[in-house]
C-alpha cells in the first residue's frame, strides 16, 4: 500500500520551542487516523505540518510522495484541512464562499450545490453571509468547502467541535464516505468515544511525540486498495 | 497568476461592496481629512489651492493606509489565510489581485476626492490626461507598497500600528511625484514643474514596487 504520511523522527519548532520533537507515523491510502493527546500535545501542529503550514526542522516528513523538507508547497492544492479557524469570508454568502474555493482549487463549481446539500446548507442558508452562521453552521460550511476541494488527505483538527448531533452524524458519514473513495483522514479529536469509532487507528501524542498507537480491532483500510495516491478523487 | 489575480481581485472586491466599509468608512474618512485641511488653512484660501495638490495625496495616501488594513483584515481573520495558502494559488497571482483590488478602491476615492477639492479648495481642473496617468501610476505604486507592507506587518501581533509606520515611509517617494505631477497638471507649483519627469518616476516607482511585491509576496504569505 502506498504511504500517503511517512514521519520519521520528525521535530517542528513553533519559535524555539519543539511542538513536535521526534514524531514517527506512517499512514496509508484509504486510513483514518485518530490523533488523541492532551492539550498542548502537539495535535494541532502535527496536522498543521502534514498541510505544509509548519516547517519539519529536523527527520523525514514525507506527505503524498512530496517530500517536506525540500517542497511545503506543490502538493497543498491535494490536502485539507479543517483548522479550529473557519476558512470562509465573513461578508460573502455560503454559496459564494464555496464557489471562490471551488475556483481556486480548479474544481467545477457545479460541485458547490451537492457541497451544500450533502452538509445540509442547501437553500436559505446558502445565501447567508457566513458571519451570520452560527457556530455549528459554519463548521458545516467549512467542512462543504472540503467537499467541493475533495482532497487526497483529510486533516481534522475537533472537527466535531460546535456541531449538533445531526450535523456529527453528518461528518461521520462524511469521513466514512471519503475513506471508502479512497481519501485518507488523520483526525485529532478529544471526543474519544465518536472518533475512535471512526477511526481505524488511534495515536497519542504526548510531549510532542507518539507515546501510544492502537489499531481497532476488525477495522479495515477500505479505499487503499481502490485508488493509488495522486489519482483524483471523486465524493458520491 | 493573472487568472488567480482576477479570482483573488473578484473576491476581494465582491467583499468590499457587501460589507461597504470603503464606502461606509474609507470615503468618508478622506473627506473629512479634506474638510479638516480646509478648517486648518481657511484664513487663507490661496494657501488652500496652491496645496491642494498635496493634501489631495496626503488624503489618499491616509485612506490607502485604511483600505491596506482592510484588505489585510480578511485574510487574517479565522482560518482564511491558511486556507488560501492551501488553495493552490499562486501567492504572485494572489498579490496581484489583492492589490488591483485596493487599486480599483483608491481610484473610485480619488475621484470623490477630486470633486471635494474643486469645491472644497477652489482648484481649477486643469490637465486632465496628465491628472488621470498621475492618478494611475500613482495609484498602482500605493496599491502594490500597501499590500506588500500589509502582508508584511499581518505577521506582527501589532499590526494596525505598525503598518502605517512601515508604509508611510516606503511610500514618501510616490507622494512627492504624484504631488508635483498633480501641481504640473493644475498650474499650482511655486516654481515650473516638468510633469513629463515626475510622472516617469511614478511609472519607475510602480513598476518597482509591483514586481518586488510579485517575487516577495509568497515568502511573506509564508510567515503570517
Amino acid at each position: 500500500m502506498d504511504d500517503v504520511v511517512h514521519l520519521r523522527s520528525t521535530v517542528c519548532l513553533l519559535g524555539r520551542f519543539p511542538a513536535l520533537s521526534g514524531v514517527d507515523l506512517s499512514v496509508t491510502s484509504g486510513e483514518t487516523v485518530l490523533v488523541a493527546g492532551a492539550n498542548g500535545a502537539g495535535k494541532t501542529t502535527l496536522l498543521r505540518a502534514l498541510a505544509g503550514l509548519v516547517a519539519v526542522v529536523e527527520g523525514e516528513a514525507v506527505v503524498l510522495g512530496c517530500d517536506l523538507r525540500h517542497d511545503r508547497h506543490s502538493f497543498r492544492r491535494r490536502v485539507g484541512l479543517l483548522g479550529h479557524g473557519a476558512a470562509l469570508y465573513d461578508d460573502l454568502s455560503v454559496a459564494d464562499n464555496l464557489r471562490f474555493w471551488a475556483r481556486a482549487g480548479r474544481r467545477p463549481t457545479a460541485t458547490v450545490d451537492h457541497a451544500m446539500a450533502r452538509l445540509g446548507l442547501a437553500g436559505r442558508l446558502a445565501a447567508v453571509p457566513a458571519g451570520r452562521l452560527s457556530a455549528g453552521q459554519r463548521r458545516r460550511a467549512c467542512l462543504a468547502a472540503m467537499v467541493v476541494r475533495a482532497p487526497e488527505l483529510w486533516l481534522l483538527d475537533e472537527p466535531h467541535a460546535g456541531l449538533d448531533a445531526v450535523g456529527r452524524d453528518i461528518l461521520d458519514d462524511l469521513i466514512r464516505e471519503v475513506t471508502a473513495a479512497g481519501a485518507t483522514v488523520i483526525l485529532a479529536s478529544h471526543e474519544l468515544d465518536r472518533a475512535r469509532a471512526l477511526a481505524t487507528r488511534t495515536v497519542t501524542l504526548a510531549g510532542g511525540r507518539i507515546s501510544a498507537e492502537e489499531r481497532r480491532a476488525g477495522a479495515t483500510v477500505t479505499g487503499a486498495s481502490a485508488r493509488p495516491v495522486g489519482e483524483p478523487l471523486h465524493v458520491a | 497568476m493573472w487568472r488567480d489575480a482576477v479570482l483573488v481581485g473578484g473576491k476581494d472586491l465582491r467583499i468590499e461592496a457587501r460589507s461597504r466599509v470603503a464606502t461606509n468608512q474609507v470615503a468618508p474618512f478622506a473627506v473629512l481629512v479634506l474638510i479638516l485641511f480646509a478648517f486648518a488653512l481657511d484664513p487663507d484660501r490661496g494657501v488652500l489651492n496652491r496645496a491642494a495638490a498635496g493634501l489631495f495625496w496626503v488624503a489618499v495616501l491616509f485612506s490607502a493606509v485604511l483600505a491596506v488594513q482592510r484588505a489585510q483584515a480578511v485574510e487574517s481573520s479565522g482560518g482564511t489565510g491558511d486556507a488560501l495558502r492551501l488553495s493552490g494559488l499562486d501567492p504572485a497571482g494572489v498579490f496581484l489581485g489583492k492589490a488591483g483590488a485596493v487599486a480599483v478602491q483608491l481610484l473610485a476615492l480619488e475621484v470623490v476626492l477630486g470633486v471635494g477639492v474643486v469645491l472644497l479648495y477652489d482648484v481649477e481642473p486643469a490637465g486632465y490626461p496628465t491628472l488621470a496617468l498621475t492618478a494611475v501610476a500613482a495609484t498602482l505604486g500605493l496599491a502594490a507598497a500597501g499590500t506588500l507592507y500589509g502582508a508584511l506587518a499581518a505577521g506582527s501581533r501589532v499590526s494596525e500600528t505598525l503598518l502605517p509606520l512601515l508604509l508611510l515611509p516606503a511610500v514618501a517617494p510616490v507622494l512627492i511625484a504624484a504631488t508635483r505631477a498633480s501641481e504640473a497638471a493644475l498650474g499650482t507649483a511655486a516654481l515650473p514643474v516638468a510633469a513629463g519627469d515626475w510622472l516617469a518616476l511614478l511609472g519607475v516607482l510602480a513598476v518597482v514596487y509591483v514586481a518586488f511585491g510579485v517575487v516577495a509576496f509568497g515568502p511573506l504569505m509564508e510567515e503570517q
